[in-house]
């Protein structure tokens, strides 16, 4: 029987193997960002240096400040600084505070060309999964789980089963990769894809630029699957060229014939089959605190009648907590703040379809744009797109998580309703009280200038 | 790693779906050093209301399960962010075993690495255990026989890999436990590079 895209990548880094299967697999590439400092405690605890420094990358990202702020915490500074102390005591490269390299390390890693096709990539952060649009196995990892990584440059794993994601036909005007992935854990749940890894292949993968590939393999993980991964293919290739540390001249053509032995066989067999229809997709937004009560726009809140009675207790808590209305339309909510940004949504392709839809109008509510790094930063504002975004009321900032994870002082306000671009609408994620509604940049752009939850579809000056 | 061998305590039900590591400790508590301990932290936003007040009707607030060591939780339990410090924050509480129907996967291995037993259990099987006494129960866990025991005398078994068994009963250190295989690793890293070049980055 043939193999899966996974089963020849994670084969190639077995180094040995238990007797109850869990392998030992070697790291080609370690990203450890600005959160993991109580990892470098354990390493050297255990009494070890980083074993191979030169597989290992530092990115500032949770903590860093993305705007001045003169009562900033010092306490998140001083994360950003421990990561840079323990980056020059291990000698690992790593881009922190004013390093035009800097961003979130899965924005920065992927457009440096430190995530190549066919490696096993790992970083202390669930959303590593992103990486696997370039083909790569790559998965997040908890702490002693990077003190290990660190100490040995291996990882102790069990072996996940595999789950093909196959999606046909044609996106819709304004449906994004964004809404696929809403779609996709709105289908089988927040744990759909516990203990497997996802290949995502047909049509609508193939016509998928590498941004949107990562912004689909990023939220891999609120289907609960391990990872994300898709072929790669001549726009992967073509992604990879000419990046800093992807391999150049010879090097990369001999990388590029053994990348395209990189997919899955004709006749592999995947543990479990899912097959979607892109026509079906509408944009798509969330309603509750689990990123599977996602819905088409042009839907409604559910009732209690809707709910399966072992669940209601805690339907009635999710309403009460994001302050909701039973059978309420979607479109009717109001919203009390925007935020672009975060490692699903903060590149170049993201900022650019905003920036389409603010051009419509002036935001209503406070909007952040948060780009993911210092170079996708750069590259809009030489377009011009911040200048779009400063002329429709939005702030523009400097790259960094920000308000996805609230680890860095940016943070939504108690009660507030916020319009999102990033991963999570867990109670508490965008700060105690926040009430996250995640969706496509369009879509939150078009509900920055509208002042509630918009079907960008339907907003004048977008009709297709 | 704490090691585990037996434990008998009292169980705490937290039946709901999906609880993810920002419940179990929100985002802002996580620039602590390990060893200033995480357990006034642990479900933080779910326990106190935004002034500082018990929150009524979170169980782990009711006075006659304050001293609960053991969590029967809901599907999906630990999903969410890679955060190590929701497992800190349960061991610093004093929780010793989770029991759920299933687990976020980087929140499970967390679990054992640092001497929380992690329980995968069907739903039915956990209904069993608890349909006697739901107020008071509780459980009696037994790692080395793998069984789970409580005071009616009703025994479910659970499974754990023998590797991680092994581990969790010494309380050894994963990574000293890699180093003596240092050789292989050594072995295979040279001919994994040489086949694959591009790899090193200078």
């Amino acid at each position: 029987m043939g193999k899966t895209l996974f089963d020849k990548i994670w084969e190639s880094h077995v180094i040995t193997e238990r007797d109850d299967g869990t392998a030992l697999l070697f790291i080609d590439r370690h990203l450890v960002h600005d959160a993991t400092a109580q990892a470098f405690d354990q390493l050297k605890a255990e009494g070890k240096k980083v074993r191979r420094p030169d597989l290992t990358f530092g990115m500032a990202d949770h903590y860093i400040a993305t705007h001045y702020d003169p009562d900033r915490d010092p306490v998140h500074d001083n994360m950003v600084t421990t990561l840079a102390e323990n980056a020059r005591d291990q000698n690992i490269m790593s881009f922190g505070a004013g390093d035009e390299r800097q961003g979130i390390v899965h924005v920065a890693g992927p457009e440096l060309g430190l995530t190549l096709p066919g490696t096993l990539l790992v970083c202390g952060d669930s959303h590593t999964s992103t990486h696997g649009a370039l083909g790569a196995l790559a998965f997040g990892i908890g702490a002693s789980e990077v003190a290990h990584v660190l100490a040995t440059q291996t990882l102790w794993q069990k072996r996940p089963r595999s789950m093909h994601i196959r999606i046909d036909g044609e996106l819709g005007p304004y449906v994004t990769a964004k809404d696929l992935i809403l779609t996709i854990i709105g289908t089988i749940g927040a744990n759909g894809g516990a203990g497997h890894v996802i290949e995502y292949s047909g049509k609508v993968i193939d016509e998928l630029s590498i941004e949107s590939r990562l912004t689909l393999c990023n939220m891999s993980i609120e289907a609960g699957a391990r990872a994300g991964m898709i072929a790669p293919d001549e726009t992967t290739f073509a992604y990879l060229n000419g990046k800093p540390f992807a391999p150049q001249g010879e090097l990369f053509e001999r990388a590029v014939s053994a990348w395209r032995e990189l997919k899955s066989d004709a006749d592999a067999q995947h543990d479990k089959e899912v097959t979607i229809e892109a026509r079906t997709i509408a944009p798509t937004v969330t309603w509750g605190n689990s990123p599977e009560t996602a819905l088409p726009i042009t839907g409604h809140i559910p009732a209690l009648e809707e709910i399966e009675l072992n669940k209601r207790e805690q339907y009635n808590a999710t309403i009460e907590y994001m302050g909701l209305e039973p059978g309420e339309k979607l479109t009717t909510l109001i919203v009390d703040r925007v935020f672009i940004g975060s490692c699903t949504n903060s590149r170049l392709e993201d900022l650019r379809e905003a920036a389409k839809i603010a051009k419509l109008g002036k935001a209503k509510v406070p909007t952040f744009v948060v780009p993911g790094s210092q170079q996708v930063r750069r590259q809009a504002e030489q377009e011009g797109l911040h200048e779009i975004f400063l002329q429709a009321g939005f702030e523009w900032r400097e790259p960094g998580c920000s308000m996805c994870v609230a680890m860095n002082g940016d943070s939504v306000p108690a009660g507030a309703r916020c319009a999102s671009t990033s991963n999570r609408n867990f109670a508490g994620r965008q700060g105690p009280g926040s009430r996250t509604h995640l969706m496509s940049p369009a879509m939150a752009a078009a509900a920055a200038i509208t002042g509630h939850l918009t079907d960008v579809r339907e907003l004048e000056g977008t009709k297709c | 790693m704490l090691a585990f061998t037996e434990h008998r305590g009292l169980v705490l039900r937290l039946p709901w779906e999906n609880i993810d590591t920002d419940q179990i400790i929100p985002a802002r508590y996580l620039h602590r050093p390990r060893d200033a301990g995480y357990g006034d932290q642990l479900f933080h936003d779910l326990r106190f209301t935004p002034d500082g007040k018990l929150r009524v009707g979170f169980p782990l607030n009711d006075p006659t399960k304050a001293e609960s060591s053991i969590l029967v939780a809901g599907k999906n339990f630990g999903c969410g962010s890679s955060r190590e410090h929701a497992v800190w924050a349960l061991l610093d509480y004093g929780f010793r075993v989770v029991i759920a129907p299933d687990f976020g996967d980087i929140f499970f291995n967390n679990s054992l690495k640092n001497g929380l037993l992690a329980i995968r259990m069907d739903e039915q099987s956990i209904e069993s255990l608890m349909q006697v006494e739901s107020d008071s129960t509780i459980l009696s866990v037994d790692l080395p026989h793998q069984s789970i025991t409580n005071r009616d005398g009703i025994t479910l078994s659970f499974e754990i890999d023998s590797y991680r068994k092994e581990a969790l009963l010494k309380g050894e250190s994963e990574v000293q436990m890699t180093f003596r295989l240092l050789d292989e690793i050594k072995e295979f890293e040279a001919r994994h590079i040489t086949g694959n070049p591009w790899i090193e980055t200078s």
